[in-house]
């Protein structure tokens, strides 16, 4: 079989897997957020930590739960990094510098893991699966309540509650990423990837050689860090490694798993406001952008414009040979579309092209599909500056879901857009003008712009992938990108739950005549042209200066 | 003032035993119902996919190694050999050159490269495959596209004393297609093949 034929078919199944799982997979999502019943192990921890369950919480008090709960969490993986080597299971690690315990810490509550250590030198047993491996299924739960919060204020009208946020973070742990994780954790297993707490072991090759063999509770982890979109590799490689990702089935696993929760939201969504079809407008917009990074990526590397890949004969530099051009693409777009950051295979090493659209695909804000809770929220912004515009053109007060997007609704969706790019652009003005930014690049010209402007834009955005040559392990960049990722993360969150308030004051506005019908595919097209707007103004300068010019001189 | 004080400290309170008690849930019981479920189910697998040979370990199925002449960094004609690894398979340095396609020492890399690998194996440059001259990701890449074990088959069959036919048939028997026909890229495991070379020239 021809490796274009190949690729065809794995995109086809797993599309056709998404779409066989996102109908129960969202149903299910709806009723547990809907549900009014505890299961027997989550009374158990409501009583041990004290917390009613069933009390209905506004705004502000959603924001200081997610706040109280995500700070305690940061200093809580501080200072495990920072006494790990007085805990069992130590393996002989050093702690963690100051800095990059900072970095790591806010890395991993902010659901971006993105990685300045080398895990297999590095992180303890204990700091592994008590310390980032928690924070993976803990932040992605966070992400989903908060979205779920979101689409009550749609939902409900007349009141300002929008749900309790312990109880949407257990339900989310408990219901749905705790049942799916064991599950693939066992299938990745069955697959090789290895799960014990040995110790590292040397064997001697049958050239005489020795090897050390890295050991590790790796498959527990790898579920949870695609399956939340969180993306922290237990090795330095990533899932590139063989004990994370064996072979060419775990792959399209995984790449299943970063998918399967950001594409079935929209249909708890469409479930949870009364109209399925307002889920699968947005799903579509996802999947249309999606797709396209796919196909143009592919390609891209397939066609292998660069000079030492044209040497080469093929974009083989930083990608394995079990994966190839292929599926390595696959795995590079879902990655970065939902603000994952694992990686199958180098993105420094891509084509500069290639390069170039993996970037756009996190400066869409990463929405399509997006992070776990995240994609959702921040495409319902979007979703809401679509309505804006469009009511802007018809001179008519805009609209969305029968609430009205008024001056206080609008203005919180606009701080939310602005975030991102300023941190994006700031941060990585700020570092080139300095030492540092240029002390840190591996490449020169165009393309070490380009890693400046991925490791601000990853950070910024919670991916957490890198143009990995950055030496990005210093003072400068442990605090500012650790910086970037709280307020990248934290921010947002804030005008998310303080539009999610306004929404749910409101009262309904009866459907008209006039009313524009966000549920059909030309409420789609405007979606995504939307969001290609307010991207290209924003960051078009900066990607002229990096892949573009690279790519054109290529 | 004092209040809010108050009412903050009890957040604070109340988010902290939260976190403890999802770390056990999450941290400690969740990794061990896994662990125990892999260990008990799949044992080896779970333990690196450790081969033996004559009942000694001498690698794991999923980690490259080098192939050196012992003692020296000169490859071993008499093996088959990985793609090019930037930590020269130190399993505990993993991940890629980071060079960019375009970067001309990576250019310079590719060209070395290509001409060791078609001169180690008697080869024209024009035969060398992609994944010969270009680094891995992980750089302990346990495999090689069967054209780069096709041009290495003249030169191990030489330095083993074994014909081209018989050594031929050993790479085929030790491609493996992509899973299910669709599912990654085909490929030859290296320690595999070798493992299985050394039998056939012991013999």
């Amino acid at each position: 079989m021809s490796p274009v034929l190949a690729d065809v078919l794995l995109v086809t199944a797993l599309i056709g897997a998404l779409a066989l799982v996102h109908r129960p997979l969202g149903d299910y999502m709806a009723a547990i957020y809907s549900s009014k019943k505890h299961l027997r192990v989550e009374k158990w921890i409501y009583r041990s930590v004290g917390a009613n369950p069933d009390t209905e919480m506004r705004w502000p008090a959603y924001l200081r739960g997610v706040l109280a709960f995500s700070a305690v969490s940061v200093l809580f993986l501080y200072l495990l990094q920072r006494v790990q080597d007085k805990l069992p299971l130590s393996l002989g690690f050093k702690p963690i510098t100051p800095d990059q315990a900072f970095n790591t810490a806010v890395s991993f509550v902010s659901n971006t893991n993105w990685q300045s250590y080398s895990g297999e030198v590095a992180m303890s047993h204990v700091t592994q699966t008590a310390g980032l491996a928690v924070q993976n299924f803990v932040s992605a739960a966070v992400g989903i309540a908060v979205a779920v919060a979101l689409v009550r204020g749609f939902a409900r009208s007349r009141t300002g509650d929008l749900g309790n946020f312990w109880a949407d973070l257990v339900r989310g742990i408990v219901r749905i990423l705790i049942p799916i994780s064991v599950v693939a954790a066992v299938i990745l297993i069955a697959a090789g990837a290895i799960q014990n707490f040995g110790d590292i072991h040397t064997i001697t090759t049958l050239t005489g050689d020795k090897q050390a063999i890295s050991p590790g509770a790796v498959a527990s982890q790898e579920a949870i860090k695609d399956l939340g979109t969180n993306g922290g590799g237990f090795f330095n490689a990533n899932s590139s490694h063989p004990f994370e990702n064996p072979g060419g089935f775990t792959n399209l696993l995984e790449i299943f798993l970063l998918l399967v929760i950001p594409f079935s939201l929209p249909r708890t969504f469409g479930k949870m406001v009364g109209n399925v079809k307002q889920g699968y407008a947005i799903v579509a917009a996802m999947g249309i952008i999606w797709f396209l990074a796919v196909v143009a990526v592919t390609w891209i590397e397939y066609a292998h414009p660069g000079i030492a890949s044209q040497i080469a004969g093929g974009s083989m530099e930083g990608k394995e040979q079990r994966f190839g051009e292929g599926p390595s693409s696959l795995f590079a777009v879902s990655t970065t579309m939902t603000s994952t950051g694992s990686v199958n295979s180098f993105h420094d090493s891509f084509q500069g092209l290639s390069g170039g659209v993996l970037l756009l695909g996190m400066m869409l804000g990463e929405i399509a599909p997006g992070g776990v809770g995240s994609g959702l929220y921040g495409m319902l912004i979007m979703a809401i500056i679509a309505v804006f515009l469009a009511g802007l053109m018809v001179g008519r007060t805009p609209e969305y879901l029968g609430k009205k997007i008024g001056t206080r609704e609008i203005k919180l969706a606009a701080c939310y857009i602005l975030i991102t790019p300023a941190l994006v652009l700031i941060g990585t003005a700020v570092a080139l003008a300095l030492p540092d930014g240029k002390d840190a690049m591996t490449n020169i010209g165009a393309h070490g712009f380009s890693e400046v402007l991925y490791a601000y834009t990853s950070a910024s955005n919670n991916n957490g992938s890198a143009f990995a040559g950055f030496g990005a392990n210093t003072e400068f960049f442990n605090t500012t990108l650790g910086l970037c990722m709280a307020l990248g993360r934290f921010l947002p969150m804030v005008f998310v739950l303080a539009l999610a308030g306004s929404l749910a004051e409101q009262k309904p506005i009866p459907d008209t005549a006039g009313t524009l019908r966000t549920e059909k595919p030309l409420f789609t097209g405007l979606l995504v042209g939307a969001i290609m707007i307010v991207t290209g103004l924003t960051f078009f300068p900066a990607l002229a200066l990096g892949p573009l010019a690279e790519g054109l001189a290529a | 003032m004092n209040n809010s004080v108050a009412n903050t400290g009890r957040l604070a309170w109340a988010a902290l035993r939260m976190l403890l008690v999802l770390t056990v849930v999450t941290g400690v019981i969740y990794p061990l119902v896994v662990t125990g479920i892999g260990q008990l189910a799949f044992h080896d697998k779970a333990n690196g996919s450790i081969v033996k040979v004559d009942g000694k370990e001498v690698g794991s199925r999923l980690i490259g190694q080098r192939w050196n002449i012992k003692g020296t960094d000169k490859p071993d004609p008499k093996w088959f050999h990985g793609r090019p690894s930037n930590s020269n398979y130190d399993a505990l340095a993993t991940g890629s050159s980071q060079l960019s396609a375009g970067n001309p020492e990576l250019v310079k890399m590719v060209k070395a490269a290509k001409k060791q690998v078609a001169e180690f194996n008697g080869v024209p440059e024009s035969e060398v495959p992609k994944d010969a001259v270009t680094g891995s990701a992980s750089a302990i890449d346990p495999d090689i596209s069967s054209d780069y074990a096709d041009i290495q088959v003249k030169r191990v069959a030489e330095a083993n004393g074994l014909t081209v036919a018989q050594v031929e048939k050993l790479v085929k028997d030790h491609t493996d297609g992509r899973a299910l026909g669709f599912m990654g890229e085909p490929r030859v495991n290296v320690l595999e093949l070798n493992i299985a070379l050394k039998e056939l020239a012991d013999r």
